[in-house]
């Protein structure tokens, strides 16, 4: 497909998103809302792993911070003041721990909603990416601490409401949220949202900084050769991604009217990524697009064949990493295909020679 | 999403007016009804056989004259043990499928999480399993025992045994803990000493060090709140180190028929668990209920409160209809209070705060896996979705 | 603290680093040595459960003498067919083994729970195993060891012990030291990688087979019960140091004596968070692992 063709589907997509309200059903337009603001953590992964060349299995712990970030505000807003929380309340807590306290201001969650997550992917990336932690060892670490996250959540009922998960919001920002027209006016505003991150990235990866990322997947040693110190370019790439995740938690969240730790464990993190690699990791468009079509696919299928959708998802999976590894958007653009395989090919061969 | 697009571009009210009438006018002799259960992932080995139970009481009131009439359609939703899932399958029952209710839900979570869905689109769920309580929606029909009709009569039950001292043990997960903290004020209150107190991961299965501080403690027995295939652990591990019911016995809260089958009957001899309900109740409505599922699903399947509960939830919504003499919603579930019947589970009522009043039955595990009732409550036990004890002043709008 | 008690923890330490050796044993070979990310692997555990229970159902109490071969053919037969199909067109690109591997892990679970339904099977242990080595008297008086518990751990050192022969005294394994220190110069001494390659990967999943006998035995057998053990085990991979056995052995001991202790002092529920954080901030300590593969590659593929 040529590059004028690209655009004009780009944009017939864009149009189609912007005037969904206007045509779509009340379910359909919150299922798309929900996987566009899901399809925001999808940015994230493939700056990371398309462009980085680091596959993190932890986005779930990013996307649940700023998820809980917010939803700890929302919370709050929906109990009488004075009063605690409920599920503190059935679990025998008596005054509001220390770290729920600021989250009563708006401005201050939704801060939090972007520095929490940013803040913990970049220490985590600093951990990791100083002792040139690299390659399987960052995706098993990464599942490792959203499994370490989702378990502490889980046990610390009276803080997190545990495995529940904090429900029941009502207000967000003078908003009822239970409003009628309240579904199209956060869609709206997920869309927006949605573009500012997709643009503002494509921005960055066409900068040195993204050349550098680049650089790194298909050879990081060179690259610090030539004097670059590529943790710090993938720490700020780890950084992006987590901030990204975090957004999308957030939104999610707002769109689900509930957050829990089930949500966004292990296997969560892990679909966020398959999807990814469906669309295609490392184009932008493919790996929004492929999240947003995988999750709409997976609710159809679901709901058509509950007992076939596992074996449809399954094979999906092996069937792309097969025969699309650049995933649909490789597909749609074979220069691309050609440029990087090779590169991979090249790489091991480089290694042999060298032990 | 491109198959329900509907191709007009109108305003959205009216294009909601327009569905509703579509969908009226399609459903002139069916009823629609959702049922909303896990049928893959971890908990579909609890759901699955949930969703059955729902399924069969629609056939069988299909097969007679239907509900005022009409026949039920039944929209069967997967949950997929995921529950976000939940809440957006809800969301698709009841603003897409327009159902008139829907049946589903298993863990506190999935119920939790669809909850806001409910009082959003006026909905109506029956919940058919037993949980920790401290809820109250009007959108929710709760039939599962509220813990003063399973954990408080079962705590009753072993002190009148004389085992006083009590340890428990429950997954990391809300309603083991909120159970257990009513029951630490219970076990104060009666005098008793409370052992120990253990929680294991969701799913978890290593249970050395567990069983290591129940040695430590001396417990007179111990209250199981496990979820799941964790008890399979957890039974497996408690015989290898040396226990038996004889030495130490185990009252579960989360072990019926089907679970005893899964853990081996053999392990699990002697051991107890506190249900309304057990497949060897011996009422008509049960031994009709038994036959049928099992002419249905196979003939050695076991049966459980849950699914007795989801059975009985269909007939019960089919009650509240013919007296509301309307499909709406909050209509039935106005006119569902005050409801009685007789069901498997023995003699029902609703109550005003939509629970049911229900007995309560202590059995012990036998040959092939099946329970033998050895208590039961004096009569009837009214719901308290908020104990006094452990959470005195709260109260049901 | 009760004498007693602290000895069960010790046991209960040595336990659980032989279960989380046998989950980990399997793995060691595909990870380790083929650079394969067989998130499938929980899913061949979960198989050699299920061929235990049919041979329990075909021999009755005798049971274990034909689970254990049925439970390694059955699995290694199955893991040769997916390296044939699968595997073998994803060599050099770890992180995808690990999306198609995910995928296959979907599928099995599901075609188990349409064959032998979504409620677990009964797995009881024999009646030779079902008692338990009691201390009467002394300090520790009332220590018990339970027969099952003391079957896996000797299961399981019988197996790292046969692992660690084949590969570095046998000639196989010396053919598959060679692929994995240099591919294209073993191959053109004569090796053929491709068979080997199949060889190993089979291997490795009936040896999970013969791990999900040993966990039935304790654990229930259901459709997604692989699930509970696969992060465990790529831990115990990662922190014994890729491709080293013996590693994967000394790395099971660490998690399974942290383990105890955590669990002994806090909760079982906490006790897992500590240990995944405890095993994050190790590599920072040792990135490579307690027993690194010395290589003087600049970088690993």
């Amino acid at each position: 497909m040529n590059r004028s063709a690209q655009t004009v589907l780009i944009g017939v997509a864009a149009l189609a998103l912007i005037f969904a309200p206007l045509y779509l059903g009340a379910y359909s337009l919150t299922l798309l809302g929900r996987v566009l603001a899901l399809s925001i953590a999808a940015i994230g992964i493939c700056v990371v792993w398309g462009r980085g060349g680091i596959l993190s299995l932890g986005q779930g712990l990013f996307f649940g911070l700023g998820g809980y970030a917010l939803a700890m505000h929302l919370k709050l807003m929906a109990t009488a003041k004075g009063e605690l929380p409920d599920f503190m309340v059935y679990n025998g807590v008596e005054a509001l721990p220390w770290f729920w306290k600021p989250f009563v201001s708006a401005p201050f969650a939704l801060l939090m909603v972007l520095i929490l997550p940013a803040a913990a992917a970049g220490l985590i990336a600093w951990l990791m990416f100083r002792r040139r932690i690299t390659g399987v060892y960052v995706s098993i670490i990464t599942q490792a601490l959203v499994l370490a996250f989702v378990t502490w959540l889980n046990g610390s009922q009276g803080l997190t409401s545990g495995t529940n998960g904090i429900t029941d919001f009502q207000m967000f920002l003078g908003i009822n949220l239970r409003g009628e027209s309240v579904a199209r006016g956060l869609y709206w505003v997920t869309l927006l949202i949605l573009g500012l991150c997709l643009a503002a990235t494509a921005l960055l990866l066409r900068t040195h900084f993204g050349a550098i990322l680049t650089a790194i997947k298909d050879n990081e040693n060179r690259v610090r050769f030539l004097g670059y110190n590529p943790a710090a370019y993938k720490i700020a790439a780890f950084a992006l991604g987590g901030l990204l995740s975090g957004v999308s938690g957030a939104l999610y969240t707002l769109h689900l009217g509930t957050i829990s730790p089930a949500m966004i464990g292990v296997t969560f993190s892990i679909e966020l990524v398959v999807w990814v690699a469906l669309g295609g990791r490392s184009s932008l468009i493919g790996a929004v697009g492929g999240l947003i079509l995988g999750n709409l696919a997976k609710d159809k299928i679901s709901s058509a064949a509950p007992d076939a959708w596992l074996y449809v998802m399954g094979g999906l999976f092996v069937l792309v990493v097969l025969v699309l590894p650049q995933g649909v958007a490789g597909l749609l653009n074979h220069r691309r295909v050609r440029r990087t395989v090779p590169s991979v090919r090249r790489e091991v061969k480089e290694v042999t020679d060298i032990a | 999403m491109k198959k329900d697009i509907h191709a007009r571009k109108r305003h959205l009210t009216l294009l909601l007016t327009l569905g509703v009438l579509g969908g009226a006018a399609l459903a002139q002799d069916t009823i629609k009804v959702g049922i909303l259960h896990s049928l893959t992932g971890t908990m579909s080995i609890s759901e699955i056989t949930v969703a059955n139970a729902a399924q069969l009481a629609v056939d069988e009131i299909n097969a007679g004259s239907g509900v005022m009439g009409k026949k039920i359609m039944v929209v069967k939703e997967d949950g997929a043990s995921d529950w976000p899932t939940f809440a957006t399958k809800a969301e698709k029952l009841l603003t897409q499928d327009k159902v008139a209710a829907v049946f589903g839900g298993w863990t506190s979570a999935s119920r939790k999480s669809m909850l806001p869905v409910f009082e959003k689109n006026g909905g109506l769920l029956f919940y058919p399993v037993q949980f920790e309580g401290n809820e109250c929606s009007p959108n929710i029909v709760y039939t599962g025992a509220q813990p003063n009709q399973q954990a408080l009569p079962a705590l009753d039950w072993a002190m009148g045994k004389g085992y006083k001292t009590i340890f428990l043990l429950g997954s990391d997960y809300v309603y083991p803990r909120t159970a257990n903290l009513i029951l630490k004020k219970h076990i104060t209150d009666m005098k008793g000493t409370l052992a120990g107190e253990e929680y294991v991961p969701l799913g978890g299965t290593e249970f050395s060090s567990v069983i290591n501080k129940i040695k430590a403690a001396k417990p007179d027995v111990i209250i199981n709140t496990l979820n799941g295939d964790s008890n399979v652990s957890f039974f497996k591990q408690y015989q290898a180190a040396g226990y038996s019911a004889k030495t130490l016995p185990v009252i579960s809260f989360s072990i019926a028929e089907q679970e005893a089958q899964s853990i081996g009957p053999a392990l699990l001899t002697g051991q107890y668990a506190t249900w309304n309900y057990f497949q060897s109740l011996p009422n008509a409505a049960n031994k009709k209920f038994v036959a049928a599922y099992q002419k249905k699903y196979g003939k050695n399947t076991a049966i459980t409160d849950p699914m007795a509960h989801a059975y009985m939830d269909v007939y019960l919504w089919k009650a509240a209809v013919e007296k509301a003499k309307s499909f709406d919603p909050m209509a039935v579930r106005k006119a569902i209070v005050g409801i009685s019947m007789d069901s498997p589970l023995g003699k029902i009522t609703v109550d005003a705060n939509g629970s049911l009043t229900q007995a309560v039955y202590t059995g012990m595990s036998g040959a092939g896996g099946q329970f033998k009732v050895i208590s039961q409550s004096k009569g009837v036990v009214a719901p308290q979705p908020y104990d006094k004890l452990a959470f005195p002043g709260k109260t049901c709008p | 603290m009760d004498p007693v008690f602290l000895s069960g923890q010790l046991f209960t330490g040595l336990s659980v680093a032989s279960l989380l050796l046998l989950t980990a044993l399997g793995l060691a070979l595909s990870f380790g040595l083929m650079r394969v990310i067989n998130m499938a692997h929980g899913e061949f555990l979960m198989i050699g459960g299920y061929l235990t229970f049919i041979a329990a159902k075909l021999m009755g109490p005798g049971f274990l003498w034909l689970a254990f071969p049925l439970a390694f053919v059955g699995t290694a037969l199955l893991g040769a067919l997916l390296e044939f199909t699968v595997i073998r067109r994803l060599y050099g690109r770890p992180l995808d083994t690990l999306l198609a591997t995910w995928g296959i892990s979907l599928i099995l679970q599901q075609a188990a729970r349409q064959i032998f339904g979504s409620t677990g099977v009964p797995v009881t242990a024999p009646a030779w195993l079902s008692g338990a080595v009691v201390v009467h008297g002394g300090v520790l008086d009332g220590l018990t060891f339970p027969h099952v518990r003391l079957f896996v751990i000797v299961l399981s050192a019988l197996v790292l012990g046969g692992m660690w022969w084949l590969l570095n005294r046998s000639p196989f394994g010396m053919h598959v030291r060679a692929v994995n220190q240099n591919r294209e110069v073993a191959a053109s001494l004569g090796v053929n990688t491709r068979r080997l390659d199949m060889l190993v990967f089979a291997l490795g999943a009936g040896i999970a087979g013969v791990a999900g006998v040993g966990l039935a035995l304790l654990s229930p057998v259901n459709p997604t019960v692989g699930a509970a053990y696969i992060v465990n085990a790529f831990l115990v991979v990662v922190v014994g140091g890729v491709g080293s056995v013996l590693g994967a052995g000394a790395a099971a001991l660490l998690l399974g004596f942290t383990t105890a202790l955590a669990e002994g002092l806090t909760s079982s529920s906490l006790a897992q968070s500590i240990m995944l954080i405890l095993v994050v901030v190790f590599l920072q300590w040792k990135p490579k692992g307690l027993f690194p593969t010395q290589s003087r590659a600049l970088e690993e593929t």
